[in-house]
């Protein structure tokens, strides 16, 4: 992984440095709470309903062995033994002191971390596929590309006072696991008509209360632009984009307004004053980051290697028939012959989606010490992979994983549920997501019932910020607040896959009680309709429409 | 008025000190004095472009969100603009000081006025701020250790740093004989 030279690490030293002193001038009284809002926010520092929440940033979503345990370390320290895994691959402490938090980045900075930009309207962390590295249908490791955008961004004394957040997702993939067609700029690496592998720039994509799908205003950069292009983007929305309303102010809203066209025009004409400046990356600007990615030195195997297949045959496979459907549902190919990548479930009956303790962070760095190079990969599922198994390690490692409530074999399935902190922690939320959340997962358990349903994704926010992503939820639940009641839309149709779509709203809200019963009405409907059980439920709506599950879910009422 | 100012702007490493400075910002109403520092809006600019460009000792005062390409062609008759923030989180001032440094090519002096605070004043220099008015309050000599935050930048700015990716790669380097002289300026290596 990305190793800090030693700019990197003075540049997070200094950070943490400034921070105890804008801290301190705060506690002094000397910066108003107006003044230092913004700067606590540029250091990943929100207040919330009871508490100052601290975001750290997960590039990319890749942690080290050494990360986790120092993750663990600060929620044993400083906060009450758990965090919590954001949609954007970071990880957030829920109650430290403000003046811990110099402290706290301190102590980030010494395994590399920090929480630079994870909130402020500035570019915010990089995000990328869970499987970069290692993914089968990969044109070009993303990472990379991500490295150099997150070193580009970091302080970026232009951009630190945008309109509004800006989110960056890339991906090297076929298929995209990243949801890139909902962020500010997400990048697809593909490869030219000659050969050569460029960059597809999709821009205005975005949850929030205006959904869109982004549009894709230049199908093919040459990576050598990959900054220059970006920087170009930034400029034209930070001197158009609207000002004068947060709710306007994102980039999509622009893109929107102007047409994709004419804002593609607009960048274009911008890029050509920059495009041959210092910004443009050199072949070796490009190896030398690439360098910090390359494979592991992965074992050779005598004779050939093991595959999954050879694995279920042989009598090393547990007869245990969970292990079959774990290996089924959570282990995926892998470049490498012998290797997978396998998912855990961090979604479990007894805690929230996302939290995490920190035996459990511990736990995960030592199971990746020995199960996966040192490395694990947070999801913007609020899972976990593990990157680089030995298919020879499955058994041992699922028995392991088993013991800890992390081998559910549940990736894609309707209770491996997204859902925001919503109004147990946060002081936007309209109504609470996590026990909606746990209602669900609880009715749900049954693990017959799971694989009936197939693949099915569900995403809860609790307000229209929709943290938890709920528009691109094959069904997706949203908090709003009635009269002063909370209650919970259902909407269906949403993806973030490829075929990323906005769900839609299927009718009146419903009641804290009813919610759950709409859901299992949905799912009934669905499963009432569909041609065969390899039909899923997002094909299935997408071939009958809505008017069944309108039906099916409001009939009887 | 107390100001912010590069203390030798020749120097490739920028001091910084506080200075006093009179200037008048002329409401477009108010009448000049004969002589003495003084700004005015574009509009008047237009309106009285020969007598002010007689006059001299005149800079221009804009805000942020105007586009620079808008007067890029009263830049060679002044040697003073100023941006103003009307809040210090409207980030347009950033791209327009850079774009008149590095597009336009305004080497006069550039001043930040209005919602000016300690904590923007690194960021604001790195896009081609080279003076400062703090806003009301502000006390510009406690603010002065702003620009000593960071020593190291990832990407260029107005301060034409090359790329950290780009420097870490030239031959030689090392971080202890590294200060932002020589080999960090493009085309110096
Ligand atoms: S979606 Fe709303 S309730 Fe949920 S975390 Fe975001 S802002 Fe808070």
């Amino acid at each position: 992984m990305y190793q800090y030279n030693e700019f990197d690490q003075k540049i997070v030293r200094q950070r943490a440095a400034q921070f105890g002193d804008q801290v301190r001038r705060r506690l002094s009284g000397e910066v108003t709470e107006n003044e230092f809002k913004p700067l606590r926010l540029q250091n990943g520092l929100y207040m919330q309903l009871h508490a100052y929440m601290l975001r750290v940033a997960i590039p990319y979503g890749l942690l080290s062995s050494a990360q986790l345990r120092k993750l663990a370390h600060i929620a044993r320290t400083y906060d009450r033994d758990y965090a919590h895994f954001t949609t954007r691959q970071n990880i957030q402490y829920n109650w430290p002191k403000l003046q811990d938090v110099p402290k706290i980045l301190e102590e980030l900075a010494e395994v590399e971390m920090h929480a630079i930009q994870t909130s402020g309207n500035c570019i915010r962390n990089i995000t990328s596929d869970p499987f970069a590295g290692v993914a089968r249908d990969e044109i070009e490791d993303p990472r990379p590309y991500c490295e150099l955008l997150r070193q580009w961004s970091t302080f970026h004394p232009e951009f630190a006072y945008l309109p509004r957040k800006f989110k960056f997702a890339v991906t090297g993939a076929e298929e995209d696991r990243a949801a890139i067609q909902v962020h500010d700029i997400g990048i697809r690496l593909v490869r030219g008509e000659d050969g050569t592998v460029g960059l597809a720039f999709y821009v205005g994509g975005g949850l929030g209360r205006t959904p869109f799908v982004a549009p894709c205003i230049q199908p093919f950069v040459p990576k050598a632009h990959l900054l220059t292009y970006s920087e170009a983007i930034l400029r034209v929305y930070n001197r158009l984009g609207r000002r004068d309303n947060m709710y306007k102010a994102r980039i999509k809203i622009l893109v929107k307004s102007m047409g994709a066209e004419a804002f593609a025009h607009a960048v274009e004409e911008e890029w050509q004053y920059i495009k041959d400046g210092p910004l443009q990356l050199r072949e070796q600007d490009i190896a030398r980051v690439k360098s910090y990615f390359q494979e592991p030195e992965y074992p050779v195997f005598q004779g050939t290697a093991p595959t999954v297949e050879s694995l279920m045959l042989s009598k090393e496979k547990p007869s245990d028939p969970a292990f079959s459907a774990w290996v089924d549902n959570n282990v995926v190919g892998h470049r490498k012959p012998g290797y997978v990548a396998v998912s855990l479930s961090m979604k479990r009956e007894t805690l929230p989606p996302g939290d995490v303790t920190d035996n459990h962070l511990d736990a995960l760095a030592d199971l990746a010490d020995r199960y996966s190079m040192g490395e694990a990969v947070v999801t913007h599922r609020q899972n976990v992979v593990f990157p680089n198994v030995q298919v020879a390690l499955l058994p041992p490692l699922w028995e392991e994983l088993t013991q800890l409530g992390f081998a559910t074999p549940n990736l894609q399935r309707l209770t491996d549920v997204i859902a925001c902190p919503g109004l147990d922690f946060c002081n936007l939320a309209n109504a609470r997501s996590i026990p909606v959340a746990m209602r669900i997962t609880e009715r749900f358990q049954d693990l017959e019932k799971l694989y009936e349903l197939g693949q099915v994704t569900l995403n809860i926010s609790g307000c229209i910020n929709a943290c938890g992503h709920h528009h691109v939820g094959n069904l997706g639940v949203l908090g709003i607040d009635k009269l002063g009641v909370e209650h919970y839309q259902l909407m269906l149709g949403g993806s973030s896959a490829n075929d990323a779509s906005i769900g839609k709203i299927l009718g009146k809200a419903f009641t804290e009680h009813e919610i759950a019963d709409a859901v299992e009405k949905a799912l009934l409907c669905y499963i009432g309709l569909r041609t065969s059980p390899q039909e899923s439920f997002l094909a299935t709506y997408r071939r009958v429409g809505a008017q069944p599950f309108k039906d099916a879910v409001y009939g009887d009422h | 008025m107390e100001i912010i100012r590069k203390a030798t702007p020749t120097d490739t490493v920028p001091r910084w000190e506080v200075v006093q400075e009179d200037c008048v910002h002329a409401e477009d109403s108010q009448a000049l004095a004969s002589s003495g520092q003084v700004t005015v809006t574009l509009e008047r600019w237009r309106a009285e472009a020969d007598a002010l460009k007689a006059r001299g000792q005149v800079g221009l005062r804009v805000l942020g969100e105007v586009d620079p390409g808008d007067y890029a062609d009263v830049l060679p008759h002044v040697d003073l603009v100023c941006i103003q923030f009307p809040k210090f989180a409207d980030g347009r001032g950033y791209s327009a000081a850079r774009l008149l440094r590095e597009r336009y090519g305004f080497t006069g002096t550039l001043r930040a006025l209005g919602d000016v605070l300690r904590d923007q004043l690194n960021y604001m220099a790195r896009c081609g701020f080279d003076s400062f008015v703090m806003a009301p309050g502000k006390d510009p000599r406690a603010s002065l250790s702003a620009f000593e935050d960071f020593s190291e930048s990832y990407q260029p700015a107005a301060d034409e740093v090359l790329p950290l990716w780009r420097r870490a790669s030239l031959p030689g380097f090392s971080l202890s004989d590294f200060s932002k002289v020589d080999g960090n300026r493009e085309g110096a290596a």
